[in-house]
């Protein structure tokens, strides 16, 4: 190879770098690892971490089981090692799989159309006032503070520097759900969205209709976010909402310390061509067979430039896979049962603890600590290898004494009473289900 | 065609069609709590009736589907996938096992810090390699991909230049530039104005001096460029720059032909992303997910966005107090089970690897160049390092463009290159072989090259009706866009 390129070495082919750019001595990086070495190594970082403890964390991050399929599709290399479908003829597998994820997407929250995914929910946010800006040509976004802490984070991030002004709206301190006094108090005609989500950080579902009335009579659009998917399992479709930016994590994508995950933007059919991001479309080949292809390209990057809807071009095809197989493994049934076992176990918990607000929840719930503080109760849940709930009171000051608990399919009855317990009350008695010496 | 022939491939149903009424394919554990009404906790009115038309399928119809849907795709585990800037090298499978490890994969974000020490050890680890590697002072590993990468390092210069008291109104972007450079500096709230590259491939100094004025904030370029050119005038680039209170920004999507050689630190670079999706052979996934940690010089730390990591002694911990930092542009830390799968490559490959791994990518990219260049046309000479554009000048005067010829490419059992791109050079072939292609798959790619060369001489009209060998024939993308489908609904 180095006689067909005329070089003697390969560093030949590098001699026109000029003197100034180059290196001149070796990486100061330690040799190479065998692969038993590297897998000593992870394991030895994993050693470091939480190992064997029960979690109550949920705050958009859920432990929920993975079905085993889930990775045994994403293992296979045609999907794993394949890059963005442009070359249609010979990616229909994971075209395909794009769209059945779009249309189940579709399915779940009653929208017309959504997107092949987002880096994440929190990102999803930003691109979902983006295009409400878009359609409506107006600045202002009005956001809930029961929407995730560090989504409103990222909002900001995102809004400063384009000049869209953020502003929020609270939340009823008794009920835990949007006060909606407040958001008609700050809705005006220059407000392109409201942002709400559902359920809540707090775990409350929002009267979404009602959010929807006062954004509509506004002209601005309502956009609805999602942490936990699998709430759709049980809760209505968010159907008033103008865009639903959402979190698929929860659907078979582990916690892995914060990403990747899997953020989603479905929206109704008038705002098709605002949409950001990949979309897949149905089309036939030249035999007139159904086939699979990237469609409305004339929305992205890669042919518009600067006037794209968005700069998004890698983003999460095989997170979203995976999320496809566990919609796939669950179906229609399923989906059901795992919100109802998860509503069945939030609710037991917040049985045996003091829930802070009174409003409907779904698997989380803000829980008051008395008599101690919320890193006092943790402290003593991890002697007993439990990780407790997310206190609450570096994201809301008001909220100091309280902690965000959340319970999973994947939460045990005993591992809840010892919660419970650590809050300083006595479990209250509640009969044995049947199974329940199964999970024992 | 010495690469392929036929086989079976299965016809395969949507899931939606699959299904059938009771079918299951999951288990659930017996509740071991009593059951709850959901309409008496929620409200009836907030509770959903069935999910229309979602999948019912047993578990093997499950598996089946899949796999079959897999074997329609074309995959790095199948054979070379030349796609020029995207880097599709092969994807080490030990990467995936400790991404997986348990202590690791279910790590939540919130967990105390004491017993998160392992995850951001890992984090710290590969920040400390990427500044090694990059020759820059600080990194955030926060952004998800190299567009959000992009987004991040031109939110810091503005905070920067904000800070200084004038934000300025202008990116300066190359005609070569990736399409994703302009439509960043548009959503960071910059005008964009393009500078022509000059005749031989790379930036115009000359150009560039004129356009540098107190209303340019940036400079973003690729280096080595989408021509695969090294930029030979950088220092002088990033002089001008740096005269005028401007900065340089580095789209680090081509770092893969500079690892071990060069370092955009040594070179004038105030800030760059890396996709560690492209030169750090994480899985690209079909599209994603990707990692695109940003590197700058010491001047832009302040503005990282929140939170940093910080060695407190022994212990790692979340720095939030930072003042002047941009914010968060994602959630949580960042693609973690992407970094820890570009760290255990770089553990692979040690220092002495990596450099190896830039001059076999660089050596394989000029063995494509000598071996075609008799058949197709090479619009610039310049040495080119990881990758070679080609453009379909010839095979255009017989009315077969650079799409055609990757159609074709197919039959042959290879991934097309990119088309058309870079948009500087008109009919763009793309091509891009990575380190991890042999001698014997390269010499494979470049013979069905010039096969197709002699047959658009030929007949073509059959190179340009390809792919023939595949179970979908050319895809109809423009009816596709007409009448846009986008869900699958019941007939």
């Amino acid at each position: 190879m180095l006689e067909a390129c005329g070089v003697g070495s390969a560093e030949e082919l590098f001699a026109h770098l000029p003197e100034a750019v180059r290196l001149n001595r070796p990486l100061a990086l330690e040799p190479g690892l065998s692969e038993y070495e590297i897998v000593d190594y992870f394991r030895a970082r994993a050693a470091e971490n939480a190992n064997g403890y029960a979690s109550f964390l949920g705050a958009g991050v859920y432990n929920h089981y993975r079905p085993v399929l889930v990775d045994t599709v994403v293992a296979r290399g045609e999907f794993l090692t394949s890059y963005t479908p442009y070359q249609a003829e010979i990616s229909q597998g994971t075209l395909t799989a794009i769209f059945e994820f779009q249309t189940m997407l579709c399915q779940l929250t009653g929208m017309d159309v959504a997107n092949a995914s987002m880096y994440d929910g929190s990102t999803a946010v930003p691109e979902a006032a983006m295009m409400a800006v878009r359609a409506t040509g107006k600045g202002r976004v009005l956001v809930a503070k029961s929407l995730h802490p560090e989504y409103r984070e990222v909002l900001r991030t995102y809004a400063k520097y384009q000049g869209m002004p953020v502003e929020e709206f609270g939340y009823l301190p008794e009920a835990g759900g949007i006060d909606f006094e407040d958001l008609e108090r700050k809705m005006d005609g220059l407000t392109a969205a409201v942002i709400v989500q559902s359920p809540n950080f707090f775990g409350i579902v929002e009267q979404l209709k009602t959010a929807a009335g006062i954004a509509h009579r506004h002209g601005a659009l309502l956009v609805v976010v999602f942490t936990e998917a699998v709430a759709l399992g049980l809760l209505a479709p968010p159907t008033d909402a103008d865009i639903v930016a959402g979190e698929l994590q929860s659907f078979a994508i582990s916690p892995s310390y914060g990403g990747p995950f899997a953020g989603i933007i479905a929206t109704k059919e008038k705002l098709i061509r605002q949409v950001p991001g990949r979309l897949v479309g149905q089309t036939v080949d030249s035999k007139g067979n159904r086939a699979f292809c990237l469609t409305l390209a004339t929305r992205e990057q890669h042919i518009r430039r600067e006037k794209a809807t968005s700069n998004i071009c890698t983003n999460q095809a095989l997170i979203a896979l995976m999320a496809t197989v566990f919609m796939t493994v669950y179906g229609k049934q399923g989906l059901r049962e795992l919100a109802a076992q998860n509503l069945a176990k939030a609710h037991y918990l917040a049985g045996q603890v003091q829930p802070r607000f009174t409003g409907g929840f779904f698997n989380e719930f803000v829980a008051r600590a008395e008599g101690k503080s919320p890193d006092e109760i943790n402290k003593a849940l991890l002697k007993k290898k439990i990780v407790g709930g997310l206190p609450l009171g570096r994201f809301y000051p008001e909220l100091a004494d309280c902690m965000l608990l959340c319970a999973t399919e994947m939460s045990r009855r005993g591992e809840m009473d010892a919660v419970a317990a650590a809050f300083g009350h006595a479990v209250t008695e509640v009969p044995e289900q049947p199974g329940a010496e199964v999970l024992a | 065609m010495s690469k392929v022939r036929s086989h079976i491939s299965q016809n395969e149903a949507l899931l939606f069609e699959r299904s059938s009424p009771g079918k299951k394919a999951y288990q659930l554990p017996a509740l071991d709590v009593p059951e709850v009404d959901a309409a008496a906790v929620v409200g009836a009115e907030n509770v959903r009736g069935e999910i229309e038309g979602f999948p019912e399928v047993s578990e093997v119809e499950a598996i089946r589907h899949f796999t079959r849907l897999s074997t329609w795709n074309y995959a790095i585990d199948h054979g070379m996938y030349p796609l020029g800037s995207c880097t599709m090298k092969y994807n080490p499978r030990i990467n995936e096992l400790v991404a997986r490890i348990e202590g690791l994969a279910w790590a939540h974000p919130y967990q105390p810090e004491t017993l998160a020490q392992g995850c951001m050890r890992v984090m710290e680890r590969v920040e400390n390699a990427l500044l090694e590697i990059t020759g820059m002072d600080a990194v955030t590993l926060q952004p998800a991909a190299g567009a959000h990468g992009e987004l991040t390092g031109i939110l810091l210069i503005r905070a920067l230049l904000e800070k200084k008291g004038n934000p300025r109104k202008k990116i300066l972007i190359p005609d070569s530039a990736h399409g994703t450079n302009p439509a960043t500096a548009a959503i960071a709230g910059y005008a964009v104005e393009n500078i022509r590259s000059s005749e031989t491939g790379v930036l115009d100094v000359s150009a560039l001096e004129q356009l540098v004025t107190e209303d340019v904030a940036a400079l973003m370029v690729t280096n080595p460029n989408t021509l695969g050119v090294f930029e030979e005038n950088i220092i002088h680039a990033a002089e001008i720059l740096h005269n005028k209170g401007a900065m340089l920004y580095m789209d680090g999507a081509n770092m893969n032909a500079l690892v071990g050689i060069a370092r955009p630190g040594d070179f004038g670079v105030d800030v760059m992303h890396l996709n560690l999706h492209k030169t750090f052979s994480t899985p690209h996934g079909g599209g994603g997910p990707g990692a695109g940690p940003v590197a700058v010089k010491k001047v832009l730390e302040p503005f990282l966005p929140l939170p940093r990591l910080k060695r407190l002694g022994k212990r790692l911990a979340w720095d939030y107090k930072r003042k002047n930092s941009i914010g968060r542009v994602r959630a949580f830390y960042g693609n973690f089970g992407v970094l820890v799968r570009a760290l255990s490559y770089i553990l692979a490959h040690g220092g002495p690897g990596l450099r190896n791994a830039t001059l076999d990518a660089v050596l394989n990219a000029n063995y494509i160049r000598k071996g075609l260049e008799p058949y197709y046309d090479l619009p610039y000479k310049s040495p080119n390092m990881h990758e070679v554009v080609f453009s379909d000048d010839r095979q255009a005067t017989l009315g077969v463009r650079t799409g055609d010829l990757a159609k074709r490419l197919i039959d042959y059992g290879f991934h097309p290159y990119t088309v058309s791109f870079p948009l500087i050079v008109h009919g763009a072939l793309m091509i891009e072989p990575t380190e991890t292609e042999s001698k014997r798959e390269l010499d494979e790619f470049i013979e069905a090259m010039i096969a197709i060369a002699r047959e658009v001489e030929t007949d073509p009209q059959m190179v340009k009706n390809a792919p023939y060998g595949t179970r979908t024939s050319r895809v109809d993308e423009v009816a596709a866009a007409r009448k846009p489908v986008l869900r699958w609904k019941p007939a």
